[in-house]
């Protein structure tokens, strides 16, 4: 299989180059200089694209590429995908599901954990010698409060389920109601907001969820209300959001995702009330070992004319 | 020997029963955290003795009030309440302390005189809880470490932030299974972890593994969470010997008190990477915090607040005023400690 070329645009993890090169022709585009001229002198080898949060496969790389065959991405999220063409081409997908959801579902919780309590705040606090003059102020509980949730699939059962072992009631939002779920379901946005205390975003990243979270949601959210998005930048308002925050509209939130990754709106840097994550949701050792895994068992399988593991299409 | 108050310092000070002869008093020396709640409440129903807003020197204004005050809180402070104060106070048969622990406290010199004390044993637990685990989900995952790289304002960064590592499977011995020690258990069990346990005892109705030797309890987990008080017993039970048990990828957090841990030891072991982090909420010497800790970027320190929210205050108050009341009608106490505590 040395011979199929593989494309991986930037880098996301020593281990899966690793193992990419191990078996195929990896191309590894962050090293090479004119990007786009390679593409073109290399568009007849390449068989395969990985993609992961940040880039994955447009149309416009699906045209250059006449001889692409899968796209795996590192990653469960496939917004960076044009799914459509490659419906259209007969291009396979695959997609990193189940093995990061505990992870993404853990940092929610850390996260909400971290800015009603405050924990990054008091650990600067101690170490900028602050705890010699004082203590530090009553921060907010947070057994009990109701934890509402965008998205009920793996992700979002799998925040409930952490949730309720803190006594939290658990509403939700999702297309469709779930009457499987005992959770208390709202039928849109802005009522679910309305009633939560902690909101969290677990939904993927489509037309409809752009901007998901939007000023009438923020503001039904409220001075006390806390956003949680682990999800994908654009679902959220950004320039809203910070204006919220900055206002005291919004009473807080943790965010591990931002609308122009790597770029974070400086205005939140002094807000005592934000927890700001460099997109680290599925960021573990094994985690990321076993994302690896799954890319390269797909792509195995895949020139194996085997079944897929985790199509999606 | 200090001198005896003039008459005219005895009257200033004595001078508040005239304001609220008939309410009973209630003699507080250290200014209780969240005080204006406190005193919106207590101040309805009991004649606060406030030692800290007074002129006088303590010893003066304790001897204004040595022969009628019944009842003191006593706030958890780095000094320890013992006999030089309460030789001071004759009348005295009850303290009531705003905290689960009473280390602060000499209970034999109490017990001696006749003194009985209160503390607040379940009020907290679920707060003191959600920091234990919040602290281990932060070491694990690096949330305060990635949140201060963040605000480096290098944005994301190149994108591949060094990664954590996964809390499922992680085995968790917990070090005092008590109201605190069994919320912590039930919740690190919603991540997938397993819990085990070191207590005074085993407690048979429940199914998580028991270890009566805390070097055993530590050489079969990858984390410990502390979560008992300190007594004679427990001081510094988290030793050299425990933490090379707990080895390399081990993880300690502590919401229980400083001392249940050697310090030094533990500072020692992070440095020299022999565990792979700690979160902590507690020190030896409050407010000093090691130097060496506040350089490191695999430890997460809170400076002692596990309880300080308004719902744990307002039920903390709620449990004191419940005894306070009782010892003023002659019933039973609420939350009494008991000598085998």
């Amino acid at each position: 299989m040395d011979s199929i070329g593989v494309l991986i645009p930037i880098p996301m993890s020593a281990y899966l180059e690793q193992e990419l090169e191990k078996r195929f022709n990896l191309f590894k585009l962050w090293t090479i200089p004119h990007k786009t001229q390679f593409i073109k002198d290399h568009a007849t080898s390449i068989r395969a694209v990985i993609g992961n949060a940040f880039s994955g496969a447009d149309a416009e790389l699906i045209e250059t590429l006449p001889k692409l065959e899968i796209v795996a991405s590192f990653s469960v999220g496939l917004d960076r995908v044009d799914l459509k063409k490659c419906k259209e081409k007969g291009i396979r997908v695959t997609n990193t599901p189940d093995v990061l959801t505990d992870d993404v579902a853990d940092l929610a919780i850390g996260l909400a954990l971290a800015v009603m309590r405050r924990l990054c705040e008091c650990d600067r606090y101690v170490r900028s010698g602050q705890w010699k003059k004082g203590d530090y102020k009553l921060t907010t509980k947070f057994t009990g409060k109701t934890v509402g949730i965008i998205g009920m699939g793996r992700i979002g059962k799998a925040v409930a389920k952490r949730a309720e072992a803190f006594s939290c009631p658990i509403v939700y939002f999702s297309r469709t109601e779930k009457p499987d779920l005992k959770f208390k379901y709202y039928p849109s946005v802005v009522e679910l907001a309305s009633n939560c205390d902690v909101l969290v975003v677990a939904c993927p990243l489509t037309e409809e969820t752009r901007h998901i979270i939007n000023r009438e949601v923020i503001d039904a959210l409220g001075p006390k209300g806390v956003l949680i998005n682990i999800g994908r930048g654009p679902h959220v308002d950004e320039p809203e959001l910070v204006s919220a925050l900055l206002e005291g509209r919004l009473g807080g939130a943790g965010l591990d995702v931002y609308q122009n990754e790597p770029e974070v709106p400086e205005q939140l840097f002094g807000l005592e009330n934000v927890v700001l994550l460099p997109h680290v949701g599925s960021g573990t050792v094994e985690t990321r070992n076993a994302m690896a895994d799954l890319v390269i068992g797909n792509l195995e399988a895949h020139f194996l004319n085997k079944p897929l593991l985790t199509p999606v299409v | 020997m200090t001198p005896m108050p003039s008459q005219l310092q005895i009257h200033a000070a004595a001078n508040d029963d005239v304001r609220s002869p008939d309410l009973p008093q209630l003699l507080i020396i250290h200014q209780p955290v969240d005080f204006a709640r406190f005193e919106s409440q207590f101040s309805k129903k009991f004649h606060l003795l406030k030692a800290w807003e007074s002129p006088l020197p303590l010893d003066q204004f304790l001897m204004s009030y040595a022969g009628s005050v019944k009842a003191m809180l006593f706030r958890r402070v780095n000094t320890q309440l013992n006999a030089d104060i309460l030789c001071q106070l004759p009348a005295l048969k009850l303290i009531v302390t705003s905290s689960a622990g009473v280390n602060h406290i000499d209970v034999v010199e109490c017990r001696r005189r006749g003194i009985s004390e209160t503390n607040v044993t379940n009020a907290y637990s679920e707060d003191v809880a959600d920091m234990a685990v919040g602290l281990f989900i932060d070491v694990y995952r690096k949330i305060s470490a990635a949140d201060r790289f963040v605000r480096q304002g290098l944005g994301t960064g190149k994108r591949n932030y060094p990664p954590g590592n996964k809390l499922g499977g992680k085995r968790v011995g917990i070090v005092g299974l008590g109201s605190i020690g069994l919320e912590v258990a039930k919740r690190l069990e919603a991540f997938g972890c397993i819990i085990s346990y070191n207590s005074r005892s085993k407690k048979p109705s429940l199914s998580y593994s028991f270890y009566s030797n805390l070097c055993e309890l530590a050489a079969n987990s990858d984390a410990l969470v502390i979560c008992c008080g300190l007594t004679v017993q427990t001081h510094h039970i988290i030793n050299k010997e425990v933490l090379s048990a707990l080895g390399r990828e081990g993880v300690i957090v502590n919401v229980g008190r400083g001392p249940v841990i050697d310090e030094k030891e533990l500072v020692k072991s992070l440095v020299n990477r022999e565990i792979r982090g700690a979160g902590l909420d507690v020190f030896e010497n409050e407010p000093h915090v090691p130097d060496e800790l506040l350089a490191l970027d695999n430890v997460v320190l809170s400076p002692h607040r596990a309880i300080l929210t308004p719902e744990s205050m307002q039920s903390s108050n709620e449990v004191m005023m419940a005894n306070l009341e009782a010892f003023f009608s002659n019933k039973p106490l609420v939350t009494p400690v008991l000598m085998d505590d």
